[in-house]
């Protein structure tokens, strides 16, 4: 049977009259691509910091990497990566900086450091910039850096959010060659985006209407549920029903 | 008279450089896309087209004007929304649109058919201030402002980033209705799946124009032979794709795409060949026809 690393159980958040996350039910597999999808304001932010232990639920109940996200929010922490466009590396820390310092808050050794470090470094292919400012490279460096030192602690489990904004559609993919590595490793990666192409990409996805899970399925599967030959029309199908926005 | 004409237009930030002689023209009704990555150089070249920069080099005109010394006639007839949202986020939807009316020498009332369609839907919240706004909302308040002294150029610099799919197809469906009162629009996107929707495309990387053609164009002029394939485990399809002599390939929605070099013989049974000694069985290979974003791609390789 397969393991299961996030388990939702009608997990909910309310803001005073206003229910963001409305009772959404579902697990996520071990090694798992889950793809996290919704319009802006459909809750998906709310529901992703519930389940990093950053927001406590008003009911229902949820696990994460075994974790309990009411009472063991510490453990959840240490048990996961997380990465966003909006938040990710020290501008003003070198590219070997960055990794010490991450690594360091991630409770990995001096030892364990100086061997990521080199590792990370020649995977990356970013031997000549090692002492740079993360300012001055490349956005897609930046996020194949961000993204590996996300996982610099071994997590169970990936939280992506919207991590590829902007970037060129041949990086985008070098960045999701290290996604299915990860995953192939047994990381389990959750992940929201506004690119459908990438939807594609999920071994499973959910889709978000106001609050509450609407679909919930392999982007194969949901294809053929709404009878449409794309993602991007299954997405429009479901999203056009929605009453409120942001 | 040409909307827009960039001649060999540069621009460098402490000897970097961001624009590297860039030369398109946009025609009158026409919707222009500048296609391509953050950093490419989309927004130096609207602050120059917009006066707000001056080129290093090269020259520009809009509406017939140049860029250096008719910036003030120039300002008088563009609109020009920003990727930062621009507008003032303690005024009210109502007050933000009359302050940019007033500072046009314009009224709400005079150009109100240009905007009628988008502000319908934003009269419900006239009232509400600019900054407490859904992304969705204020992209179509500025888009108003924009509009309200019927521009006769409009600039859009990434006004659907961050958008969602559904709120990114109705404002394309705007952007068509006003291309019809004639209106020229020059817009910046990095989503590949905008770009169909421009009657031509640029485009950009590292600062330079890689080709400038209109999206079906684009495509007929892709001269590779390309393939999709499919497989239980796409990590190990695309991991043993990369042994595939004469051949690049990505990941392409729930396939990877196969693209053959020039001259490389290549066909389905090839394929599946190489696939089936690697360990992958029951593949689905075909032949399929590139799109706009394989040809990027293409042009980035």
């Amino acid at each position: 049977m397969e393991e299961i690393v996030i388990q939702a159980d009608k997990l909910t958040k309310k803001f005073g009259d206003f229910i963001a996350t409305n009772a959404i039910t579902f697990q996520v597999h071990k090694g798992e691509i889950f793809g996290f999808l919704g319009a802006n304001g459909a809750g998906k932010t709310t529901a992703m910091r519930m389940l990093c232990g950053l927001s406590i639920p008003s009911s229902g109940d949820a696990k994460v990497a075994g974790f309990d996200v009411y009472k063991e929010t510490e453990s959840i922490k240490k048990n996961i990566g997380y990465m966003s466009q909006k938040f990710s590396l020290y501008e003003d820390l070198t590219v070997v900086e960055n990794i010490r310092f991450f690594g360091g808050i991630y409770g990995l050794s001096d030892n364990e450091i100086k061997a990521k470090t080199e590792e990370l470094v020649k995977r990356l292919g970013l031997t000549s910039v090692r002492k740079k400012l993360v300012v001055d490279l490349p956005l897609g460096w930046k996020q194949k850096l961000s993204f590996s030192i996300a996982i610099i602690h071994q997590p169970r489990i990936v939280f992506l959010d919207e991590p590829t904004g902007g970037v060129d559609p041949l990086t985008r993919r070098q960045f999701w060659e290290l996604i299915y590595e990860a995953a192939h490793n047994g990381i389990t990666v959750f992940v929201t985006t506004h690119y459908m192409d990438e939807a594609e990409y999920c071994d499973r996805l959910s889709i978000m209407v106001d609050g509450m899970i609407k679909a919930l399925d392999s982007p194969k599967n949901l294809k053929e549920q709404f009878q449409v030959t794309s993602m991007d029309q299954v997405f429009y199908k479901l999203a056009r029903q929605a009453t409120r926005s942001e | 008279m040409k909307a827009v004409i960039a001649n060999s237009l540069s621009k460098e930030y402490d000897g970097r450089t961001a624009v590297d002689k860039v030369s398109f023209e946009v025609d009158e009704g026409e919707i222009f896309g500048l296609i391509g990555p953050d950093g490419a150089g989309k927004t130096s070249i609207f602050r120059m087209l917009t006066t707000l920069l001056l080129p290093d080099n090269g020259t520009a005109q809009v509406c017939g004007w140049d860029v250096v010394k008719d910036w003030e006639s120039i300002r008088n007839s563009v609109g020009y929304m920003p990727g930062k949202f621009s507008l003032y986020q303690d005024l009210t939807v109502e007050e933000n649109l009359q302050f940019f009316a007033t500072v046009f020498n314009t009224s709400i009332q005079e150009n109100y058919h240009l905007i009628e369609d988008i502000y319908v839907q934003l009269e419900p919240f006239k009232n509400r201030r600019a900054g407490k706004l859904s992304g969705g909302m204020k992209q179509k308040l500025a888009l108003c402002c924009a509009l309200i002294h019927k521009p006769k150029v409009l600039f859009l610099d990434e006004p659907t980033t961050g958008v969602d799919p559904v709120s990114r197809k109705e404002f394309w469906e705007m952007l068509k209705k006003l291309k019809m009162q004639n209106i020229s629009i020059l817009v910046s996107t990095p989503y590949m799946d905008e770009a169909s929707q421009c009657d031509r495309i640029a485009l950009v990387q590292n600062g330079q124009i890689l080709s400038i053609d209109a999206p079906k164009d684009l495509i007929r002029n892709y001269q590779n032979q390309l393939f999709k394939a499919k497989a239980y485990d796409r990590y190990l399809l695309l991991e043993v794709l990369k042994s595939l002599e004469g051949t690049k390939s990505y990941a392409f929605g729930e396939y990877a795409h196969i693209s053959v070099e020039k001259g490389k013989p290549m066909d389905k049974a090839l394929i599946l060949h190489h696939l089936e000694a690697n360990g992958l069985s029951q593949a689905e290979v075909d032949e399929v026809e590139a799109t706009i974003e394989d040809c990027f791609i293409n042009l980035l390789h």
